[in-house]
């Protein structure tokens, strides 16, 4: 067994070696074709040694010397030179006085090996120069390293790096994105290869006149702002047949851009509507079943929000780990506290003026004033910070789109509490008691409904789901003791319009209301379109005095 | 029997009315002007301005007794008509300035130079005449009354709706003057007035002189309210707000009778904002904002609605209160006006005049009828009283 063993190893250190002393020739041989597929950044001797020489001569080259030098070792392809040439460009390659080549890694080192990329410390004592640059060079450099990006394995850098060629459209980089171009796999980043050369083929004229118009039609299914800037420059194009078409072209991407315009603020309308939604549903609840009007409703949404303050601050001082859930923990806390407060208002005030809805109106305003105030004096009159866990803040692009995360959170969010809202009005026996005291609050005492203890819990649950409206609010408004007032009169146009006791009178008023404001705004301004939507609401409350979804029959009180 | 006796009631108040007014018109300029400054009862020309603006309040709670004493409207949006009559008798104070400006520009007033305007808008107009502007304090608050009233009534929007709508309106009106382009002056609205019909607005006589104009339109306005609620459409707009389907039933146009004390309401806030300008010296867009025009709703209440001259009462006691109060705690008054609202309605749903009334009327129903069997109520136990009518209507 053993000589056996000895010869295997033999065979193989062979095997090592050839291949060793075949490699250098390989390679070199290799580098004269393209590669199929992305580099994969193959590391030999030669191209080293290839690229030592190209970088020695670099400090004392003219500049001219230099800008063709930086052209030969990008050639190279070795996987240093995309560092090698953005610390050049930066100014942070320097020389020392025996020509070896380093990059300052910071303004004052530490200090690497240009080409093997060793580590050299500060390399204090040794007197640096550094390899001189000036702006034309720069802005070679520059190009020469977005190029290179094109041909990253990583797809994500060659995503970016074919954003910025679009951007940049420098005719220099023409035949690199050709190159870029025949091997790339990814379908988006060839599209927007091919985009930034019809741009660079527009703004320079480098072909004929079919590859510019191709060159326009490429640009018009883009689509967006930049290929519309790129479009504009040719309006001074001698060609007529390109200036017919540069300008039907622009007129496409102009309406694409209305209709993504219109979309986005769709965008916002339904994230304000949803916000109203979170207002105006508990007192769409309120209001329903008791035809009490209550004032004193924003002031619980305060509460809320100030509830999510607290909540915030213990969490912080006892258990820090927590925070990024504070806000889940908030939603009960909101619920109880605002609940709490509006089973206390309805067993000490509103419980006394039933029948009376016009003095529960003043009661309850008076209210509102106390509870502001009240705040006020506790909190301080200063916004509260609330902060935004993680997952909830930034934002994506979707088509032209920008969606900011919370706003999402909080469309998703009042649709939630409007599902549960509905299903435990549907299922639950109280929720059927609620619905039945809605109807007709005498039928249901005959049949044995306990409508105080109905009045008392569902003014409670509204007064609730406002304290949760308060903790999403807190989001995206500031947390001051005048939070709940600027909502409160949008909260009741939500509810005049929707109509009472039907929430989905409540989710159509609110989403109406919300888009309409935000489809408004771009033509007459934030606040001749919140005057025009007043005003259609006077309008509409002729038609329908009852709102959009009343309840029908013989019940309802003339 | 009883209306008999209510209107006698209602009478005697009258006069206790007229009475004061009359003792206040002629006192408080006497004080002013003529007992020397020295003097221990010489009344300050700050204090007769004061006592101006309550008149101004008193005549704007006035109007809202009107609408939601006698026919249960209940508007939050008197403000609206009370600023925009203010507006009118801005407009004319502005245009009187002519070249005193800032800028000295003989037509246009200061703001519109400031933002470049060549031309007075159109809007502006007829309003260096003083009698088109009078006119305007009048009709453009009763314009848009009945605009709004006709449009409400005639689709039968009542009760919380209507409150709610009336706010709605004065929020919009609110936002909309604070826009520069309206040409209104803005945020800062019109002031830096200089005189009023040639008397300089700062003097002593024009402040009493506009004092007594004040009383006058209080008084004035007080007999018109009384005069409607007197006359036999008085009592249709009483059955209006006790029942309105019933009322409609019967054959009257409820929406009429409804649109057209809405109107006179608005007209008299309009005359009680045009007064409240001069004396202040300032108007601007936050005359509009909703929670003015419901605290305007608490002075009716706490003087006691449907009496008239508890509109007047509770107008002048509150704003006392509230001179007071914000002078002695100001950050406490939005504590003490927010339980006013809330004690008031609890426990005192007749207000100051409406209680005494009551209790008035149950006495002479008593020594009426000594032997029936009525429900006696004790006057000491008025919280049982109020709670057990409340249950009955709840019920």
């Amino acid at each position: 067994m053993k000589p056996m063993r000895a010869t295997i190893r033999s065979v193989l250190t062979a095997i090592a070696l050839c291949l060793a002393l075949a490699t250098p020739l390989h390679t070199s041989a290799a580098q004269e074709t393209v590669p199929d597929g992305p580099t994969t950044a193959p590391t030999s001797a030669a191209e080293t040694h290839d690229l030592a020489g190209l970088v020695s001569r670099l400090p004392k080259a003219s500049y001219n010397e230099k800008s063709e030098l930086a052209g030969a070792i990008a050639e190279t392809g070795n996987p240093r030179v995309e560092l090698i040439l953005s610390s050049f460009s930066a100014g942070r390659l320097q020389a020392t006085k025996e020509g070896r080549v380093v990059i300052a890694l910071k303004d004052d080192g530490p200090y690497e090996d240009a080409l093997t990329g060793d580590k050299l410390g500060m390399m204090e004592g040794i007197r640096l120069k550094k390899v001189r640059v000036n702006n034309r060079l720069r802005g070679e450099l520059h190009g020469l390293v977005a190029r290179l990006a094109l041909s990253s394995p990583d797809a994500s850098i060659r995503r970016h790096a074919a954003r910025e060629t679009f951007d940049a459209a420098d005719p220099d980089s023409l035949p690199s994105i050709e190159k870029a171009l025949s091997r790339e796999t990814e379908s988006d980043i060839a599209e927007t290869l091919r985009q930034a050369r019809a741009a660079i083929i527009l703004k320079n004229g480098v072909v004929d006149e079919e590859g510019q118009l191709a060159a326009i039609e490429t640009l018009r299914d883009r689509g967006d702002l930049e290929a519309l800037n790129a479009l504009l420059g040719l309006d001074k194009s001698d060609n007529l047949v390109l200036r017919e078409s540069a300008a039907s072209a622009v007129r496409s991407i102009k309406r694409t851009l209305e209709y993504w315009d219109v979309a986005q603020n769709v965008y916002y309308g339904l994230s304000l509507g949803s916000v109203l939604l979170l207002a105006a549903i508990g007192l769409a609840i309120t209001f329903g079943v008791m035809g009490v009007i209550n004032m004193a409703h924003g002031e619980m949404i305060m509460l809320g929000a100030y509830t999510t303050y607290v909540v915030q601050q213990v969490l912080l001082a006892v258990a820090p780990s927590l925070m990024s859930v504070s806000l889940i923990i908030s939603i009960p806390a909101a619920f109880i506290v605002a609940g709490g407060a509006g089973i206390l208002i309805e067993r000490t005030i509103i419980r006394f003026l039933y029948g009376r809805p016009l003095e529960t109106l003043l009661a309850t305003w008076g209210l509102s004033l106390i509870l502001q105030q009240a705040v006020r004096t506790i909190f301080g009159p200063t916004n509260k910070p609330v902060v935004a866990p993680d997952w909830m803040s930034g934002a994506f692009q979707l088509g032209q789109l920008t969606i900011t995360s919370s706003r999402i959170w909080i469309i998703v969010f009042s649709m939630i509490v409007l599902a549960v809202l509905m299903a435990f009005l549907k299922y639950t026996h109280f929720g059927t008691q609620t619905r039945a005291v809605t109807q007709n609050r005498k039928m249901a005492a005959s049949m044995g409904v306990r409508t105080n203890l109905v009045d008392a819990l569902t003014f409670g649950l509204g007064s609730g789901v406002a304290g949760i409206a308060g903790v999403a609010l807190s989001q995206i408004d500031n947390v001051s003791p005048n939070l709940g007032q600027s909502y409160i009169i949008d909260s009741f146009m939500v509810v005049v319009f929707g109509g009472v006791g039907n929430l989905w009178g409540t989710l159509v008023g609110a989403m109406t209301l919300g888009v309409a404001n935000k489809l408004l705004e771009p033509f007459a301004g934030a606040v001749v379109g919140k005057i025009v939507v007043l005003i259609f609401i006077i309008l509409f409350i002729q038609r329908r005095p009852r709102g959009l979804f009343a309840l029908k029959g013989r019940f309802v009180d003339a | 029997m009883i209306f008999h006796r209510l209107k006698h009631i209602s009478w005697d108040l009258a006069l206790g009315v007229y009475v004061t007014l009359l003792v206040l018109a002629i006192a408080v300029p006497f004080f002013n002007l003529v007992v020397p400054e020295g003097s221990a009862f010489h009344l300050s020309t700050y204090m007769v301005t004061l006592l101006g603006k309550y008149m101004c309040y008193a005549l704007l709670a006035l109007a809202l007794d009107l609408v939601w004493g006698y026919c249960g409207i209940l508007s939050l949006g008197h403000g609206a008509f009370f600023a925009l009559g203010g507006y009118a008798m801005g407009m004319y104070l502005m245009r009187m300035i002519g070249p005193r400006g800032v800028y000295g520009d003989p037509v246009l007033p200061d703001f519109m130079v400031f933002l470049n305007w060549k031309e007075l808008p159109w809007y502006w107009l007829g309003f260096d005449i003083f009698p088109f502007a009078m006119l305007m304090v009048v009709l453009v608050p009763g314009i848009l009354a009945f605009a709004f009233g006709y449009l409400a009534f005639r689709s039968r929007v009542t009760g919380v709706y209507f409150s709610i709508i009336t706010q709605a309106l004065t929020f919009a009106l609110l936002l909309a003057f604070f826009r520069n382009d309206m040409g209104f002056g803005g945020n800062n609205g019109l002031t830096d007035f200089k005189d009023i019909l040639g008397f300089d607005i700062q003097s002593d006589a024009t402040r009493s002189g506009l004092f007594i104009v004040t009383i006058a339109a209080l008084a004035a306005g007080f007999a018109i309210c009384r005069a409607i609620v007197g006359s036999k459409l008085g009592k249709v707009l009483l059955a209006v707000r006790d029942a309105e389907s019933r009322t409609r039933f019967l054959g009257y146009r409820t929406d009429r009778y409804k649109l057209f004390v809405w109107v006179v309401s608005a007209c008299l806030a309009g005359v009680a904002g045009a007064l409240y300008v001069p004396q202040v010296g300032i108007i601007n867009p936050s005359e509009f904002a909703p929670a003015n025009s419901i605290e305007a709703v608490v002075w009716v209440a706490v003087g006691g609605r449907g009496t008239l001259a508890g509109a007047i009462l509770g107008g002048v006691l509150v704003n006392i209160f509230k001179t007071w109060f914000t002078g002695a705690l100001p950050e406490f008054w939005l504590f003490a006006l927010g339980a006013l609202f809330v004690l008031v309605t609890l426990l005192l749903p007749r207000g100051i005049i409406g209680t005494a009334l009551h209790y008035r009327e149950k006495h002479l129903e008593k020594k009426a009828s000594e032997d029936n069997a009525f429900d006696e109520i004790a006057p000491e136990q008025p919280h049982d009283e109020a709670q057990e009518e409340l249950e009955r209507a709840g019920a």
